[in-house]
């Protein structure tokens, strides 16, 4: 009853007019972003966090357009897989194998709108999910002290990589490049100065939203320019959309499939470093190997719709819960977010939901509308952004990079944060060619500081002895957790992975 | 042979790194811990994830060809001059001149380019600045 109480609240906050205009932009805006292959979750989320802040949105406001553009991203993702066969962002891939099978037999629109559906049953139980998961958490993260959360943030970076990176050692990297580039500034505790060289600008640390942006968003526009790719994908291909309702009985078939994949889904999203790309994906494989008896799987299925739009968009969900609960998020849109809340000076994990209570349920309750203004969004205007996808990268993508400037330049007015940003782009440039992950390094930034202050708070308390961190049996089974967590995916993560990276999206889409 | 390569720089990195930790000055007021200990963790991890990458690279990457490297390169020295004449020249001109560069470098026909650029440029301002109240770089003419 309690929770039912907090939810009313939380309506009370959200809907008001300005609340329910921004949730609207969000979705809009972040179906655009899922849809336009190139753009996905979290450098749509990259691009626009620096806008909320600049615009003066307080905290609760601009976490209902950030987590709106976040589960649109989601939603939009399919349209250019089932029309085009390019996943629009990398969790839509699987989206690819029977929705754009079902396009070429001319249920372009049966796919779309069973897809909506699909999604929206995904993310509307992963929300309940998150209601009911996220206070237990809450509960056991409040018998954490300094120790424990050290472990939990070397859980968060051993298992990041997990399945769904390449290789270890590169995220292994990338975490520690992540970290090291936190501790640039005045440490806090003694006040010296670090790895500032003198620069007065660094003395404050670098900002991780600028970090961000450039990482995530300008790096896209330099691969973009690599390959020369300017013209849009859709203009080769025209398909025909044809009726846009799932007939009843198409539903009908694909309801234990979507509320299954759905409960797999939000597991995979809570789980660390899992996302909601490895969400649609044993979404698909587990309904693969349930339900296809006859071998239509692949063939233009649409339980094959159904299964990943539904699990990727409970992931997506899901992911929210350790973001919210333990301020350790599990994927890096989710990381991006985390970025919002500590730019705000909000600091997630168990008091957010004793302090901020209105943050939580307000975000919950914009959650809810965000997912109903989505599905009336994406089944009826579906033809719209359709037609966005003939807008040609040659246009899109100066865009983005100009918008990226504007975000950064609002928040500090100065061209040496320009600067730290573009060296940011060409490093997120470099990086994914090399195939290094670059959210462990997002999550080092932002992660960095307060995992350094829990380790000299657990050492100072217990006088200087470093035991101390694996000294009760709660830490102990982080850490474990931590090393299975790491050492697992050496021993059978490649199978997996090279079943997942297989429609891998070329030139678009940061895992997720 | 780029893991190789950036096995390497890895590696010197995290040398680097351990050595500006060690060169912070301790104040007389330190915790137990210090504010060098924690870097040399992150230093230890860093040579030794390069030094794993550097034994067992990856297949190598697709690196484009000389030709596309200096278009990459051209766009980043655009967009530095951009960021040092923002200021300098206001945000109008500046954007609309490295809108109109980038959409030229992504095959948009040179008057095409141009229109883009200028589109852009009106459109982020008129968004941004006119509408939503954001305070972009204001050069010598006003905006």
């Amino acid at each position: 009853m309690e929770i039912l109480s907090n939810l009313g609240d939380g309506f009370a906050v959200a809907l008001t007019w300005q609340n329910i205009l921004l949730a609207l932009l969000g979705c809009f805006l972040g179906t655009i972003m899922g849809a336009l292959p190139g753009l996905g979750p979290s450098n749509g989320v990259a691009i626009l966090i620096p806008l909320a802040f600049t615009m003066g949105l307080g905290a609760t406001p601009s976490l209902i357009l950030l987590t709106s553009v976040y589960y649109g991203a989601m939603y939009g993702g399919r349209i250019s897989s089932i029309l085009l066969n390019i996943p629009g962002d990398e969790p839509a891939m699987m989206t690819c194998l029977d929705g754009h099978p079902m396009a070429l037999k001319g249920q372009a629109g049966e796919a779309l709108s069973l897809s909506g559906v699909a999604s929206f049953v995904g993310a509307f139980l992963a929300t309940w999910g998150l209601i009911l998961l996220a206070p237990q958490l809450v509960k056991i993260a409040l018998l954490f002290g300094p120790a424990e959360y050290f472990a939990l943030f070397a859980l968060a970076f051993m298992t990041l990589g997990g399945v769904s990176s390449t290789n270890q050692a590169k995220s292994a990297f990338a975490a520690a490049l992540g970290l090291g580039l936190a501790m640039i500034g005045v440490d806090t505790q003694t006040g010296v100065p670090r790895f500032t060289f003198g620069e007065v600008h660094l003395y404050d640390g670098l900002d991780f939203l600028v970090a961000i942006v450039g990482l995530f968003a300008l790096s896209e526009v330099f691969i973009f320019l690599e390959e020369r790719h300017g013209e849009a994908t859709a203009e080769s291909r025209q398909l025909k959309i044809g009726r846009l309702t799932p007939p009843l009985s198409m539903l009908k078939a694909c309801t234990p499939t979507m509320l299954r994949t759905s409960l797999l889904g939000f597991l995979a999203g809570v789980l660390p470093g899992a996302g909601a790309s490895l969400g649609s994906f044993i979404s698909y494989s587990m309904e693969k190997r349930l339900v296809d008896k006859d071998g239509t799987f692949g063939t233009g299925d649409p339980r094959g719709v159904a299964a990943p739009e539904a699990g990727n968009n409970a992931a997506a969900g899901g992911a929210l819960v350790p973001m919210l609960a333990l301020g350790v998020p599990g994927s890096g849109t989710t990381a991006v977010l985390l970025a919002v809340l500590l730019s705000l000076n909000i600091t997630p994990g168990p008091l957010l939901f004793t302090q901020n209570p209105d943050v939580v349920w307000g975000l919950i309750a914009a959650l809810f509308i965000a997912n109903f203004m989505l599905l009336a969004m994406n089944i009826p205007m579906v033809g719209l952004f359709t037609r966005l996808l003939l807008v040609p990268p040659r246009i899109l993508m100066p865009i983005v990079a100009m918008v990226s400037f504007v975000g950064i330049y609002g928040i500090s007015g100065s061209s040496f944060d320009l600067l730290v940003m573009i060296g940011f782009g060409i490093m997120g440039w470099i990086l994914r060619k090399l195939d290094v992950p670059l959210v462990p390094i997002i999550l080092g930034t932002l992660l960095g500081n307060a995992m350094e202050n829990n380790l000299r708070r657990a050492i100072t308390i217990d006088n200087g002895n470093w035991w101390t961190l694996i000294d009760s049996p709660l830490s102990i089974i982080l850490w474990l957790i931590a090393i299975v967590g790491f050492i697992l995916p050496l021993v059978i993560g490649g199978k997996v992975k090279a079943q997942m990276h297989e429609r891998r999206d070329e030139e678009g889409a940061i895992s997720d | 042979m780029s893991d190789r390569i950036f096995g390497v720089f890895g590696i010197l990195l995290a040398i680097g790194f351990a050595f500006s930790a060690l060169a912070i000055e301790e104040s007389f007021l330190s915790d137990a811990v210090g504010p060098k200990a924690f870097p040399i963790i992150i230093a230890a991890v860093l040579s030794l994830s390069s030094l794993a990458i550097l034994l067992r690279p990856d297949p190598e990457p697709h690196w484009p060809a000389f030709g596309r490297l200096a278009e990459v390169l051209a766009a980043i020295v655009v967009l530095i001059i951009y960021a040092e004449a923002l200021p300098e020249v206001g945000f109008v001109i500046a954007t609309a001149f490295a809108a109109t560069y980038l959409s030229w470098r992504l095959g948009s026909p040179a008057l095409g380019a141009m229109l883009i650029g200028v589109g852009t440029s009106l459109g982020i301002y008129v968004i941004f600045h006119l509408v939503l109240g954001l305070s972009l770089a204001r050069g010598p003419l006003g905006f």
